[in-house]
């Protein structure tokens, strides 16, 4: 039923597991369990003082990748513990936060939502019903700091990035891009399709104990809003 | 006792680094750092800092800097020369590889480097750390916007100390092979590890472009689920040609690594210049150790031969240093070349 795991080395610092089959391309949440079940195992044996020499480690789509110090961590030992833990197979689901995040869909700050409408042949209406109807789960974060890539876009929204990306998406952002949705925490260059704008702060630094607001596995709605709700505290 | 130092112009490609932001790419923010963690721990060893001590990293052009409050004790690594200009109106050439201390009011006038430099501060920069890291994260505004940089002032009767030239290993980069080597046919491995490859002007601190034989993807194509990438890895789009991945890289990336280069050699890419030509060599996990272990060694040798500087400098180092300065020119890199965003694994 299930492939091994299979252990790849990304030079000689880090390896990444990797669930599914091989040539797979879609996030089924069984392989979600089974990364965020991966990291949960991690965390819990880093807390223990039972990993010396692993610095940290990013749950990706299908993987995780663990960066270690390799003159602490023989990589040969730390290879046969991440295959003996990533073959126990336990799954995971995150914290379970679900989270209502209020967007608004309206005007100049929805720019590619009269394409998307025109492509899929729905009304404008129509597909900020099908976005508000969506529950997201949040798959990874990565591309920027906080930036979540949040699974669950019903296939009649799914639409191809743009062929050239803008120079520059302004923070807030609600962007969708084939079967995925975004919030993008920071101005920065983007080829996903703008149909929002939401005045969440994604990423704070100074919040030390949780930076990023999501985390995997957290459970995500848009909650459409008036312009009137964008000014930022 | 606390001193500043001041920034009176900013330099180009100057920031901030130190050992790197460990412990939060899960949430997407880059490891950072320096670019090459030998040269910055060079620099501090001359001024007795621990090895990953917060310095000034500079890319293009050197800043001009100036003491505040409190003599402020300095120590350049890299082939870049300063000027120190002295109250009064005179100025001294500062050789690389060698210390100074700035009394209050002083400036130094910090050249071009050659490669990559790196401007160490007795007792380290002291700018407020921000998720454990003093290094800058421009993009997303992991930034100190200060110009004026809080240090330590200079331990008094310390003497300045100055050594030869901190040299890398040539020869081709070495790297472990994967992860998704499995992705390019057997021609394109066999390109990939006996051709020459041109570095090119798309250069900043997230990676580099090189040009060369266009490397083909096998059946399984140049998209993959988007997963983990580190510093070292080498990412090759559907163009074929590779991008090697620097400090401030994503943490993940959705095209397929054909290698990644080891730790040890990752300080040898700071200094690549466009059109240089590398090559890449595979090795092991066990090669990979030696690598770094033969690294350690070489830093800490060099560390060992640290000298006395002669008081005043030398006369015939200041005429080359002069010829540094006045031949800063800079190079057009531009600052926006990844628009690249991963790919949803669609």
């Amino acid at each position: 039923m299930h492939p091994q795991p299979r252990l790849l080395a990304l030079g000689d610092a880090a390896f990444t597991v990797e669930f599914g089959e091989p040539a797979a391309r879609q996030i089924t949440p069984d392989i979600q369990a089974r990364v965020l079940g991966l990291a949960a195992a991690l965390a819990e044996l880093h807390a223990a003082g039972e990993l010396p020499g692993v610095i940290e480690w990013v749950p990706a789509f299908r993987s995780v990748t663990v960066h270690f110090d390799p003159d602490r961590c023989p990589p040969r030992h730390l290879a046969t513990r991440l295959q003996a833990l990533a073959a126990e197979g336990r799954q995971a689901t995150g914290s379970g936060r679900e989270w209502t995040i209020p967007v608004c869909f309206e005007g100049d700050f929805a720019p590619d939502l009269d394409a998307v409408a025109a492509a899929r042949g729905l009304s404008r209406e129509a597909v900020v019903a099908q976005l508000i109807a969506t529950e997201f789960i949040v798959c990874m974060l990565g591309f920027l700091p906080g930036f979540p890539y949040l699974d669950g876009l019903p296939a009649s929204l799914e639409m191809p990035r743009l062929a050239t990306p803008r120079p520059r998406v302004p923070a807030g952002s609600v962007a969708i891009a084939g079967r995925m949705g975004a919030i993008y925490p920071w101005d920065s260059p983007g080829g996903w399709r703008l149909v929002g704008r939401s005045p969440v702060s994604l990423f704070d630094a100074h919040r030390a104990e949780r930076p990023a607001l999501f985390a995997p596995g957290d459970r995500v709605r848009w909650q459409a809003v008036g312009a009137d709700a964008l000014a930022r505290p | 006792m606390s001193a500043r130092l001041a920034i009176r112009t900013p330099g180009l490609g100057v920031s901030i680094q130190d050992g790197g932001r460990h412990g939060h790419r899960h949430i997407g923010v880059p490891l950072s750092g320096a670019l090459d963690p030998v040269f910055l721990a060079a620099a501090n060893g001359l001024l007795g800092n621990p090895a990953d001590g917060a310095g000034l990293e500079v890319l293009l052009a050197g800043p001009l800097l100036e003491a505040l409050d409190e003599p402020v004790r300095i120590a350049l690594a890299g082939a870049m020369g300063a000027r120190h200009l002295r109250i009064g109106g005179t100025s001294r050439a500062v050789p690389a590889w060698s210390t100074l201390t700035l009394q209050p009011g002083e400036q130094l006038q910090v050249g071009s480097p050659r490669g990559v430099g790196y401007i160490a501060i007795e007792g380290g920069l002291l700018t407020p750390p921000l998720l454990g890291s003093r290094s800058t994260y421009a993009r997303a505004g992991l930034v100190h916007g200060a110009t004026t940089l809080p240090c330590h002032a200079a331990r008094p009767h310390t003497g300045e100390w100055q050594n030869d030239a901190l040299r890398h290993g040539d020869g081709p980069i070495r790297v472990i092979p994967g992860p998704q080597d499995g992705h390019f046919t057997a021609a394109a491995l066999d390109h990939f590890y006996t051709t020459p490859f041109r570095v090119t002007r798309q250069r900043d601190r997230m990676g580099l472009r090189l040009a060369g034989p266009a490397l083909a993807h096998s059946p399984l194509g140049a998209d993959i689920v988007s997963d983990g990438v580190t510093p070292g890895a080498i990412q090759v789009p559907a163009d074929g040609q590779p991008i090697l991945l620097l400090a401030d890289c994503q943490t993940v990336g959705g095209y397929p690594k054909i290698a990644t280069v080891i730790r040890a050699d990752l300080p040898r890419l700071a200094h690549l210049q466009a059109d240089d030509e590398i090559r890449f060599r595979a090795v092991d996990a066990d090669e990979a150790a030696a690598a770094r272990a033969a690294l350690a060694c070489r830093l800490a040798d060099w560390l060992t031969r640290a000298r006395p500087a002669p008081a005043g400098g030398d006369p015939e180092t200041a005429l080359l240093l002069a010829a540094n300065l006045a031949g800063a020119a800079v190079r057009g890199d531009d600052p926006h070349l990844w628009p690249d965003e991963t790919r949803p694994g669609t």
